[in-house]
């Protein structure tokens, strides 16, 4: 909604920041039409043309329109400023910090700003850096991260530990990157500091898990286990061999891994199982749940499905899939369908997962009944 | 005399263009007309370029353009295509986008994956993230698809890589993968869904092949997965026939004098029918295995190298092995051929120029770049171009 209201006043706005080029506002309204399977693309090539024609002055209004815009129409408008920078000698660099500097304005577009500042004015934005440590922007935040983590850096060198780890600490906090937390978390451990990752991420360490059931030649992933149609946590179910029955399960693992093979132990194909947790939200509102899952899958909020894949072993990665989802105020659920094949390879024993609550910038959202991240987790129970 | 003019009958079938406009250049078959050093020597080293990001697509030229595509940022998630001048390696225009789609794949591959195409007047890009882009070769963006937008489970988590080809109107997108499985017919000049066939829920790389004329005069795409070889009809999709025993996954097809060399089970070189039904298999052999790299047919002979760098020379009409040469390997990259040459390079960036006349092939020149180098050259204008992780390569005489 935000969003919206700031497109919006792009809009209204441009026939004030762009007088010079008065087919500007209509270019960008036609961009920012372009919908699925191409649709728009023809009028919106007709409208880039014009568009990039525009003189210097018009960039920071097409910035501006990415406000709200669908992901392809931010492409299309990039390719508008793109070439306009290109060609033009002198950019609008008071123009270019204001839009900068309004952390409202889309993330993905504030950084393009701030690259074009850097083209022209780099030592002015080398001074920007270190403002932007916690910056809705992921990619600003991350070089101003990188500017503590180098101080950290020195001042262990130089001995300074407790400054150091100071300096980590503070870099810590505003990391979002994995390869910059794991650079961090590594220092801070060698300066004998205590990193609670779980929290940091938000990874979500407490499970009902149930299963195994039926996943002969796949077909599980599309079958509806009772699990799907209701959560009892004192239910017994026909298994694939056999009555199960939800168990607790709690992981360790400080990237949340929740390792499905630990509750079920030998190696088992040609399954599924489910996972099950509740989350306290303080406040309605709008959520990514991060997954990294290299079996098929399923993810249900409060009942209702939110995304499944049926792919197997191809790999993962933190934050490998984001997920919206909308939380209520007070109690949600989560159910997660985990289903493992008939491969038999080493590589293919993986049966697991890891899901973590976040905002757009990677920001953990804590539930308001997170327990302390545990330190042991169920094994072979 | 007779030896010469036989030699050179077997090598008539190139194309007079200078271009490399997609994977394996002008038609697919990886063969240039153009003539390049087969020695080698540092100093046929013209000029290397840093890219701003990492990939394995193949480089291809268009005119004094070399084109290529890149991707940067912690998730690989900016997506760049880059248009270098062919004298001196300068950069001509380099265009961004934001990564609509998934950015996840092997650490070995990188979301510039693909191969991007051009027919002479647009470059059509895609990223392992199912992003799309045609662009005028100046670089203007004509229109994008975000095809992860469009059907939300295509994605392949160790990264896609099967590039396009693009013929009369149509672009052809393969993004074939375990889950929601397409390849697409798109119209080139808006990027419109032209059509769209559900293929093998199955993880594919390879590219699809062109049949000029494969069927009643109309042009065939044929469309490789792990059932085998499907030919449609370029412009509706519509199957014309279909090869059932089977493809691999990651290795190409090569078409050459209007027989179909397919990767299944070894290799399997097909002859389609006139009248549309199955095509009439010549031979299949065993004793062929390409690995990653694409077979190529050169001369009287199909050439596989598998991974650990043994080259396989087989009788083109017949299949049975004639010879075997041990390069240095590994290799991830399809070889090239200009004259009578190949030209293989490994993984970690040594160029092996062979001569495949010679009487069990021989290594005639050698240059090491020392890069670690996956994706399949180019030729064009008298050069080859080599795309390493981080940057481009030009060697000439």
């Amino acid at each position: 909604m935000k969003h919206r209201l700031l497109g919006l006043l792009a809009v209204f706005s441009l026939g004030v920041v762009c007088w010079s080029a008065p087919n500007v506002s209509d270019s960008i309204k036609t961009i920012r039409a372009v919908g699925s399977e191409g649709q728009g693309n023809a009028a919106a090539a007709q409208a880039l043309k014009k568009l990039a024609q525009a003189d210097a002055a018009a960039i920071p209004a097409i910035l501006n329109a990415m406000n709200g815009a669908n992901p392809l129409a931010a492409n299309w408008l990039r390719a508008a400023v793109d070439t306009i920078a290109a060609r033009e000698k002198k950019l609008p660099l008071k123009g270019l910090n204001q839009f900068l500097a309004n952390k409202a304005n889309n993330p993905r577009a504030r950084r393009l700003a701030f690259e074009l500042i850097q083209g022209t004015a780099p030592d002015a934005a080398e001074k920007l850096i270190p403002t932007m440590l916690n910056d809705p922007s992921v990619e600003l935040r991350r070089d101003a991260v990188q500017r503590v983590i180098v101080t950290a850096m020195e001042l262990q060198n130089n001995k300074k530990d407790k400054l150091a780890a100071g300096e980590y600490r503070k870099a810590l906090d505003a990391a979002r990157d994995i390869d910059q937390i794991k650079t961090i978390t590594t220092r801070l451990r060698q300066l004998k500091q205590e990193v609670d990752l779980p929290r940091h991420f938000g990874f979500l360490m407490h499970w009902h898990v149930i299963g195994p059931f039926d996943n002969t030649e796949r077909a599980g992933f599309n079958t509806a286990f009772p699990p799907e149609t209701e959560v009892k946590l004192d239910a017994v179910y026909k298994g694939k061999a056999g009555d199960v029955k939800w168990i607790p399960f709690v992981t360790a693992d400080e990237y949340g891994k929740v390792d499905i093979n630990k509750a079920y132990p030998g190696l088992i194909k040609e399954v599924t199982a489910y996972a099950y947790t509740t989350y306290d939200a303080a406040a309605a509102r709008d959520v990514e749940l991060r997954l990294g899952c290299k079996n098929a899958y399923k993810v249900w909020v409060n009942g209702k499905l939110v995304f499944g894949r049926d792919e197997y072993h191809r790999g993962t990665r933190i934050d490998h899939y984001r997920l919206n989802a909308s939380f209520k105020k007070g109690r949600n659920t989560i159910l997660i369908k985990l289903c493992q094949n008939e491969q038999m390879q080493n590589w293919t024993k993986e049966w697991e997962f890891q899901i973590r609550v976040c905002d757009p910038t990677g920001t953990a959202i804590l539930a308001s009944n997170r327990p302390r991240t545990p330190a042991k987790g169920t094994d072979n129970n | 005399m007779k030896i010469t003019f036989a030699i050179t009958l077997a090598f008539t079938i190139i194309t007079a263009s200078a271009d490399w406009p997609q994977f394996r250049g002008p038609n697919g078959n990886g063969i240039s007309a153009d003539a390049l050093p087969t020695k080698l020597d540092k100093e046929n080293l013209k000029w290397a370029a840093d890219m701003p990001g990492r990939g394995l697509s193949g480089v291809i030229v268009v005119g004094d353009r070399v084109l290529l595509t890149c991707s940067s940022g912690p998730r690989q998630h900016r997506l760049h295509v880059v248009c270098l001048d062919a004298k001196d390696g300068s950069v001509r225009w380099h265009r961004q986008f934001w990564a609509t789609g998934r950015t996840m794949c092997h650490s070995k591959t990188s979301v510039a994956g693909p191969t991007p195409c051009s027919d002479g007047k647009y470059i059509y890009a895609n990223y392992s993230s199912n992003d799309l882009v045609c662009l005028d070769i100046d670089g203007n963006l004509q229109w994008l698809r975000g095809l992860t937008l469009d059907y939300t489970n295509v994605s392949n988590s160790l990264g896609m890589a099967a590039s396009l080809v693009v013929s009369g109107n149509v672009l052809v997108v393969p993004v074939e993968n375990d889950s929601e499985s397409y390849t697409i017919g798109i119209d080139k000049h808006t990027g419109r869904n032209l059509w769209k066939l559900n293929r093998p829920k199955a993880a594919n790389w390879t590219t699809p092949t062109l049949l000029p004329g494969g069927f009643k005069g109309r042009d065939l795409v044929a469309l490789q997965s792990s059932k085998g070889v499907a030919a449609v009809d370029l412009k509706t999709g519509v199957s014309v026939w279909n090869f059932g025993n089977g493809a691999s996954t990651t290795s190409s097809s090569a078409v050459y004098d209007g027989t179909l060399y397919v990767p299944s089970n070894g290799i399997t070189a097909l002859q389609p029918r006139s009248d549309g039904k199955a095509p009439d298999q010549i031979w299949q052999s065993g004793r062929l295995q390409p690995s990653t790299a694409s077979p190529i047919v050169l001369g009287k002979h199909v050439f596989t190298v598998n991974r650990a760098g043994v080259l396989t020379a087989g009788s083109r009409e017949t299949g049975e092995r004639e010879w075997q040469l041990r390069l240095k390997g590994p290799f991830s990259s399809t070889p090239v051929a200009a004259g009578k040459h190949l030209y293989c390079v490994n993984e970690v960036g040594l160029l092996q120029a062979v001569d495949t006349t010679a009487k069990e092939g021989e290594i005639t020149g050698k240059l090491d770049l020392d890069d670690q180098i996956l994706a399949t050259p180019a030729i064009a204008n008298g050069a080859i171009y080599l795309r390493s992780n981080t940057k481009v390569y030009k060697v000439a005489k």
